[in-house]
């Protein structure tokens, strides 16, 4: 966030000169700024990938892959990303550090030839087919948004930029992560946490709930006599509840209270405090607040979110928004049917839209959506639970084929084999992301 | 019925697709970039738990995706993806894959143990998993360069009985020491 702004404030007054844009305003409401030089003049066919996470990278190194002719710019404002799944595992003192969680652009730019630009998108112009960058303006043929989410803070009252360092949200991994297990750490034996969670849709639906486990498994283990209470707007768990449940009953019954149809409206960062319905108030040592969410700034500014004001809705083949034409939107950010906001949703959909905007550029038939989603919750530090789905096109939108996928057994049979996978799905997917 | 349509589209390449929306039906590669999230992009995995799938005999691949669906083979989540694909599409996934690069892995192997391996494979498991694990004849998978790790997960599983046996397989693993059964994983392991 600092080097946002900081990098805004350098610009500031190097005049955007573009009337026409679709702007984007900061989380502050300053007006975010680009220079108006151009980047790297295009020459042949270019796609510009907005997004260097889970749904960004996979588009960018699969497009390459498929067709070396089209130039491929990827363009992300960290020169590094952090992943959010384990991150839980490292707020629960199980990892410890985040350098496993974490990956780098330089052998996506060496094996395969993407184009790499550190740069905050602050706008995007559909007719002119052009993002403008905190570095300069690129021309796109084709534009791949995967910008993830940003928060609805208006649905929070009070919680700020500086209130998110006393209550830190974690939803984005990096110094947010760090951040609430610092936290952890200092808090005395006896203490409590609370955690609030927002009505679905958001990022991750098991996300929440494998969080209050990890916390609760620190807690367990290294505070015992301390409370965590997950207040969660949902009318119940929003994703493997029977078996979350089942989890939280057999390891953290002393420790954790789940209390569902709780919906956090306010927060007072300086008395630790959130209210539910602007009503009742609940104090903790340490809060973790998960604010509602919807696709990143800068979808919400190149005006491609939906009905809903929230999120992009897109072509269930092409990803093509539908609301620009040549502007694809993946992962968090769109609105993908059946397939849930998660990493490997997005890296599904990184690869069907890379397929077919190779077809389009191609002159060539789309090909029909064949997607997985896969994501591990762990409950310990050695049990885990899964959810699984495959999904195929009928009648224009994303469904989950008939009698496939689901959770995992509920006796928890292969929760140690899964904890075990889940390992490796990790090392497997961050390195499809980076080489 | 869904799951029949779509594996007639694949056999005959017609193009059924609703909603004034033309695309052509899902191609092996699409229905495979769906699964080197888990096992790896081309199907060449990264993490040792997880096999690859790169270079796996397609028999060996139908087969495992076959018993996954119908519950025959035990699994922790295969089981729950294999049931969303036409006995077609497995068809054409077991063929991208088996048509990819080897994948050899980095990993580390007892180097006594790989050489009492290279000892043993040729009197006891050669037959069938021929050309030092390098070759998959028909359902034997291809076992060279495989994860380790995943490869002890598998054979404890046989042992245990959780994963079915092969019948003349079990003929060789059942008089030998445990010592020496995973010695002949470090050797597969190893062969590169
Ligand atoms: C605690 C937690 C646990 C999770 N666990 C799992 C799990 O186990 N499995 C799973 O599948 N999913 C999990 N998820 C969900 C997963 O993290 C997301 O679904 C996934 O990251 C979505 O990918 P994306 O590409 O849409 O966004 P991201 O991965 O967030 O990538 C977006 C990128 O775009 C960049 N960006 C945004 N706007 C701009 C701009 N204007 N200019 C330049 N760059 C920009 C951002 O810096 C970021 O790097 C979890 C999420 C959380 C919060
Ligand atoms: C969640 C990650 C995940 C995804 C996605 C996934 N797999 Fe697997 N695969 C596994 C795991 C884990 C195993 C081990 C068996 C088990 O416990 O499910 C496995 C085992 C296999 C095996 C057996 C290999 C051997 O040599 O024994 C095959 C074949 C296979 N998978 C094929 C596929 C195909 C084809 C797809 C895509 C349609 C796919 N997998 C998608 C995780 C995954
Ligand atoms: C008679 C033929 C035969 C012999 C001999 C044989 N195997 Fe196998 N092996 C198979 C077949 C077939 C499979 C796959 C069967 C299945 O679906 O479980 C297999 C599978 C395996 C697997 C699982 C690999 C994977 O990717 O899932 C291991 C490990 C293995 N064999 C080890 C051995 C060892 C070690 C020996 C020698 C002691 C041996 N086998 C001897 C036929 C044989």
């Amino acid at each position: 966030m600092t080097i946002d702004r900081r990098d805004f404030l350098r610009l500031l007054g190097a005049g955007a000169g573009a009337g026409a844009l679709y702007g984007c305003a900061t989380p502050g409401g300053a007006p975010a700024v680009g220079s108006s030089k151009e980047l790297m003049p295009k020459t042949g066919r270019r796609v510009v990938v907005v997004g260097g996470g889970y749904g960004g990278t996979i588009a960018a190194k699969y497009i390459r892959m498929m067709d070396k002719s089209i130039e491929v710019v990827l363009i992300e404002r960290n020169d590094h990303f952090v992943s959010c799944p384990f991150s839980n595992l490292y707020i629960g003192g199980i990892i410890k550090d985040l350098t496993p969680l974490t990956i780098r652009y330089d052998k996506l730019v060496a094996n395969h030839g993407v184009k790499f630009v550190q740069a905050e998108v602050t706008a995007v112009d559909p007719a002119a087919k052009t993002v403008v960058t905190s570095q300069g303006t690129l021309k796109y043929d084709r534009l791949i948004l995967s910008p993830g989410i940003d928060f609805r803070l208006g649905e929070v009252k009070g919680y700020d930029a500086a209130a998110m360092e006393i209550m830190p949200h974690a939803w984005k991994a990096g110094p947010q992560t760090v951040l609430l297990r610092k936290q952890l750490e200092a808090m005395k034996d006896g203490g409590t946490v609370v955690m609030s969670a927002p009505l679905a849709p958001y990022r991750c639906p098991p996300g929440p709930y494998e969080r209050a486990s990890m916390i609760s498994f620190y807690l367990k283990h290294h505070k015992p006599k301390s409370k965590l209470i997950l207040l969660d707007a949902n009318p119940d768990v929003a994703s493997k509840g029977p078996l979350f449940k089942k989890g939280w009953k057999d390891n953290y019954a002393s420790i954790f209270q789940y209390m569902p149809a709780k919906k956090v409206t306010e927060v007072n960062a300086s008395s630790r405090s959130v209210l539910i319905e602007g009503i009742d108030e609940v104090k903790g040592d340490v809060v973790n607040v998960i604010p509602p969410q919807r696709a990143g700034h800068i979808a919400v500014a190149a005006g491609l979110v939906g009905d809903d004001k929230n999120w992009c809705p897109v072509n269930a083949t092409t990803f093509e928004s539908t609301k620009h034409k040549d502007i694809h939107v993946i992962g968090d950010a769109c609105i993908a049917g059946a397939m849930p906001k998660s990493g490997y949703s997005a890296n599904s959909e990184a690869k069907v839209c890379a397929t077919n905007v190779v077809a389009l550029m191609n002159g060539k038939e789309p090909v029909e959506l064949s997607g997985i989603n896969t994501c591990y919750s762990y409950i310990t530090d050695k049990e885990a639970i899964s959810v699984a789905g495959v999904y195929a096109v009928k009648d224009g939108k994303i469904i989950g084929v008939p009698n496939s996928g689901g959770v995992s057994p509920g006796d928890y049979s292969q929760a140690k084999t899964e904890a075990i996978y889940a390992e490796s799905w990790l090392r497997n997917i961050l390195t499809e992301m980076s080489t | 019925m869904r799951m029949r349509w779509r594996g007639l589209t694949l056999a005959t390449g017609a193009i059924l697709f609703a909603a004034g929306a033309h695309a052509a039906p899902a191609t092996p590669e699409m229905l495979a970039n769906a699964c080197a999230g888990c096992h790896g992009t081309y199907g060449g995995s990264a993490g040792p738990t997880m096999p690859s799938l790169a270079n796996q005999s397609k028999t060996a691949i139908v087969e495992a995706m076959k018993k996954f669906k119908s519950g025959e083979r035990l699994s922790s989540i295969m089981g729950r993806l294999a049931k969303g694909y036409s006995d077609a599409q497995i068809e054409a996934l077991g063929g991208y894959f088996s048509a990819q690069k080897f994948h050899p892995t980095v990993q580390t192997v007892d180097k006594a143990k790989v050489a009492r391996g290279a000892s043993l494979q040729e009197a006891n498991c050669s037959r069938c998993h021929l050309d030092d694990g390098k070759d998959g004849k028909d359902d034997t998978p291809v076992m060279a360069s495989q994860w380790l790790p995943y490869l002890q997960m598998q054979m404890a599983d046989y042992l245990s009985g959780k994963r079915k046996i092969p019948e003349k397989m079990e003929e060789k693993t059942k008089p030998m020491s445990r010592e020496d059964l995973d010695a002949l994983l470090h050797f597969y392991a190893s062969v590169k």
